[in-house]
């Protein structure tokens, strides 16, 4: 095939990016490496659009072992363990193909983890679909459940924690974005770094296919009515392979012949070869007959660019060969030696005894574009219409009830009922917490992660709702105990070549950055996905942060269900009557103007801090974060998962009762106390400066307000937990 | 007491049964599907996962693994063998214990704690338990008990019902079956009573922080009873 501009613009390069191609090797590429390039130079694998930005944030800090740049990032949680984690998008794939989407979604970054040489511990992920009434969202939804389920827990590693929002900005494109904690030795970390000449260059997993040929670049791209046709983009997963993977790896990697080790994920053979090579500064000379493959006759083009899951590439020490395929044999998975390290720093491939191609390592990393986009600030919110005397008519007890079965409030039981959260045996905090919290095996240590984000927050101010996400990471994990010690992103939005779109990514990236820095919550691995768009329409932006953080004697460990009647809630941080951007604003008053809840660092950190020295002290008895539907519809949460009621006060504020309860005031949590204990809490909040209101004492199964404002526990738990099911069986 | 613990490719609770059968006092050995030999024991452990992926028929591939042989014909002199999970799909395949395990009714995986009530403790698994309900915990897709009307009345006659889903206070009744097992079946035995496979999970309820405790009561009867 001859190449030229037309071939270049059908492969998603830009001209002027096929001119600089040219200009890089001096001559015209074939089509392999045109491929390559592709590849490499496409917005998922380049970053093009987003270096820029994210070399702004925050990725250092005292327990950051590895920051971003490598397959997942690496903290210290002592005594020689490490916790490697990431998340990572599959949005495109799962739109067009839920199941396999998701799926593979789920092992690519479960791979990620256990390439650097840590045992998978824990799944979450953070999924977001169009409007319930879309006619394609309950397919989409009972597709990408299955399809994370069916991978995770084939695998046999629980899924912890997860988030599900429904919102029309997905409609043509849903969100699956799949995080993976892994539990490593500090002193057994695998890095990609391929280092010493002519080293034998390894291929280890299934044979390659001709499934996900230019995944990635499907990726990076808009979607339009053709969307059907990019179906065999889509790669195919097998679970049972990935686990065979998984052990044949970790049992590789507790002896000492892997010099470098990279997973083949979007971009198969070409991104890992050439990533190896870029960072040990070296060349790698493949030789193409010798890759397992599945099918006949496929060309160095299809072999280079396939996205068949459950493969590795490995760096071996020479000499080790026949120890390494031992193992491999055992698991019955294919080992192949299929090159070698080379001092050229070029990528060059062989295939029927000819050079298929031969690349400047550099050229393909190093000199891929980097833009600097144009983008625009984001307007101010506008001023919302909300008139005082339309809340104040409204019944407390129904708007409670509405929002509790509110698509985006309501239990998610249904979903993570079908992912195996107990298996390994070290779950002591399963889904439908605050964070999810595995034990360290065989320690007193646990560790809690949790994911979140907050669109509407973005959508409506940017900058705020960056930050914001960042402290509801912060809140979670505080919720149940936990150190936070540092956090993962997952960076989803419409394209990067629109302005507006552009401008929103930039300034949550902006408003994550100051959060995690002030909070010293810093960033240690992550993702970005453009083009989440269809028809030039984008979806609202949707940051997902994924924190993680550490609970060193995990029977202090902090659950939210309400324990003992009698003992009293308190509010702490203060209620100033924020109902802009809230569930209630927006799905009661059907007001979508106005701006989020604003963010104030300082109460964060010190609100959080002091609740942790409460919890260690001891006085928490259960805990909750204040979050969507506001103080009313956190307590009623607590009340249904222990069982127990409340009765409620409002303190004489200047804001009305629907206000106190509604609104979404940040960096406030819910937590229960004894009455003997309260003196002693108030001292210590009173001491650091922290807020506090006195929500109520605890009864048996009422949420009370006064004699004509009170409902039963049993029924608030049926408008939260009812309408998900009803939704999936009708 | 010595135990084994296969490991089949695909099988994903063989270090969570290792663990549980240590802390209760077993000497427990991993033993690998490709081994002919089964180390001299006391009590045979196939454990959950997915062994082979499940992609023929759950169990079916690996019912025909090496190590099976020796395993049945353990169970054929009496030996004790004890399916979770995967491990009771494995024995159903082997015809250690009758039935089948169809996918479940709803068509969805479920993990979640049931209830689930003791019918006959004159047998080592279960004999000196005093509660008659245990609470244990359920992760699979594949656990709807199956069997013709006429193995149904033979394993009544011969007691072979071991579990069976209920609620909390023992009722056997539709409301409280997770997966369309006929009559709630959630394990059997052989005849013999020396082969149980169960669809529960009781390794991952043996301490207080997890799900619950009532594994614990399973094993340490086991161990204690074991001769």
């Amino acid at each position: 095939m001859i190449v030229n501009e037309k071939v270049a613009i059908d492969h998603g390069l830009k001209k002027d990016e096929y001119k600089k191609i040219c200009e890089l090797l001096k001559r015209t590429p074939n089509i392999t490496e045109l491929g390559i390039f592709s590849a490499m130079w496409n917005e998922h694998c380049s970053y093009k659009s987003s270096r820029l930005h994210l070399k702004k944030l925050p990725t250092k800090g005292k327990q950051v072992i590895q920051g971003p740049g490598e397959n997942a990032g690496v903290i210290d949680i002592g005594d020689n363990d490490a916790i490697v984690f990431k998340i990572e998008s599959h949005n495109h794939p799962s739109f067009i193909e839920p199941y396999q989407g998701a799926a593979t979604g789920v092992g690519g970054i479960m791979r990620d983890v256990f390439t650097m040489g840590a045992r998978p511990i824990a799944n979450l992920n953070s999924i977001h679909f169009g409007s319930p009434q879309h006619k394609k969202t309950k397919n989409l939804l009972r597709g990408v459940v299955h399809g994370i389920g069916g991978y995770g827990n084939c695998m046999g590693i629980p899924t912890i924690a997860g988030q599900t929002s429904f919102d029309s900005s997905y409609n043509g494109n849903i969100l699956v974005n799949a995080m993976t904690l892994g539990l490593v030795k500090k002193d057994k970390i695998f890095y990609s770094k391929a280092a010493g000449l002519n080293k034998p260059v390894i291929y280890v997993g299934s044979k390659t296919g001709r499934d996900g040929i230019h995944g990635a670049s499907m990726a990076s791209a808009s979607f339009d009515e053709k969307i059907e046709e990019k179906k065999p983009t889509v790669q195919v997963g097998d679970p049972f392979t990935e686990k065979l993977l998984l052990e044949a790896c970790l049992e590789l990697m507790s002896g000492d012949s892997i010099i470098a080790i990279q997973d083949m994920g979007a971009a198969g053979l070409t991104s890992s070869s050439i990533e190896m090579a870029s960072k040990g500064n070296l060349g790698i000379e493949i030789n193409l007959n010798a890759v397992p493959t599945r099918e006949t006759n496929m060309t160095p083009y299809e072999i280079m660019l396939s996205e068949s899951q459950e493969r590795m590439l490995i760096v071996l020490e020479s000499g080790k060969e026949e120890e390494a395929k031992k193992i491999f044999d055992k698991w019955n998975l294919d080992f192949a030696v299929i090159g070698k390290t080379t001092k050229s720093k070029k990528i060059e491939l062989i295939f029927n005894n000819q050079k298929v191609a031969n690349i400047p390592v550099n050229t393909l990393v190093e000199n891929s574009p980097m833009y600097d986009r144009k983008w625009k600030k984001a307007k101010l919110p506008k001023k919302n219409k909300i008139k005082r005397e339309d809340i104040n008519n409204l019944k407390i007890i129904e708007v409670l009830k509405k929002i509790l079965s509110n698509p985006n409030v309501c239990s998610k039981e249904w979903i993570w009922q079908q992912y195996d959260h107990t298996v390994m045996g070290d779950t002591i905090q399963k889904p439908g917490g605050d964070s999810g919290v595995v034990r360290v095996h065989g320690t007193t240590k646990a560790v809690a992660a949790s994911v979140d984000s907050s669109a509407v927050y973005c959508w409506a101010h940017p900058l705020t709702g960056g930050k914001q996400v960042v402290c509801e990471s912060f809140r979670n994990l505080i919720s149940v105990g936990a150190k936070p010690i540092a956090i993962t992103n997952c960076l989803n939005f419409g394209s990067p070549e629109n302005e507006e779109n552009m401008g929103e990514f930039v300034e949550c990236v902006h408003g994550i950055g100051e959060a995690s820095d002030y909070l010293k919550f810093p960033i240690v691995s992550g993702n970005v996905s453009f083009y989440n768009q269809t028809k030039n329409i984008g979806i609202k932006p949707t940051p997902a942060i994924g924190g993680v953080g550490l609970i060193k004697d995990y029977q202090k460990m902090i659950t939210m269900d309400l324990k003992d009647i009698d003992n009293i809630v308190l509010v702490i941080g203060k209620t100033e009557g924020h109902i802009d951007q809230s569930i209630f604003a927006r799905n009661i008053l059907d007001e979508k103007n106005g701006p989020p809840p604003e963010i104030n660092l300082f109460n964060e950190k010190n609100n959080g801090e002091t609740i942790l020295k409460l919890i260690d002290a001891g006085f928490i008895k259960s805990a909750h974060d204040v979050s969507l539907g506001g103080i009313i519809t956190s307590i009623t949460k607590m009340c249904i998962k222990g069982n127990k009621g409340i009765n409620l006060k409002k303190p004489k504020y200047l804001i009305s009762e629907i206000e106190y309860f509604f609104a979404e005031d940040q960096g406030r949590y819910l937590i229960e106390i004894t009455k003997k204990d309260y003196k002693k809490v108030a001292d210590i909040l009173n001491k650091n400066a922290v807020h506090f209101d006195e929500l109520g004492t605890i009864n048996e199964n009422q949420l009370y307000i006064d004699e004509k404002t009170k409902v039963t526990i049993d029924e608030l738990k049926s408008s939260n937990t009812n309408w998900l099911i009803d939704y999936m069986s009708n | 007491m010595k135990s084994s613990v296969i490991t089949f490719p695909g099988s994903n609770c063989d270090r969570d049964m290792d663990v549980a059968l240590k802390k209760f006092g077993f000497r427990n050995k991993m033993v690998w599907h490709n081994d002919v030999e089964l180390p001299k024991n006391d009590l045979v452990v196939l454990p959950g996962g997915f062994s082979y992926g499940d992609y023929l028929r759950c169990g079916s591939m690996a019912s025909k693994s090496k190590i099976m042989k020796s395993v049945i014909n353990f169970a054929n002199s009496g030996g004790m063998v004890l399916g979770i999970c995967n491990g009771f799909q494995i024995l159903v395949e082997t015809g250690l214990v009758p039935g089948v395990l169809l996918r479940n009714k709803y068509l969805e995986f479920i993990c979640k704690n049931v209830f689930v009530k003791i019918n006959n403790k004159k047998n080592t698994f279960f004999k000196n338990i005093d509660e008659d309900i245990l609470e244990l915990h359920i992760a699979h897709n594949e656990g709807n008990y199956f069997c013709t009307n006429d193995q149904l009345n033979e394993i009544q006659d011969n007691e072979q019902i071991a579990i069976s889903y209920c609620s909390k206070d023992g009722k056997i009744e539709d409301q409280f079956n997770p997966n369309g097992s006929i009559k709630n079946i959630a394990g059997i035995f052989n005849k013999e009573k020396n082969v149980l496979g169960m669809m529960p999970h009781p390794e991952r309820m043996i301490d207080q922080s997890l799900s619950g405790e009532d594994g614990s009561l399973f094993f340490k009867n086991l161990i204690n009873n074991i001769k």
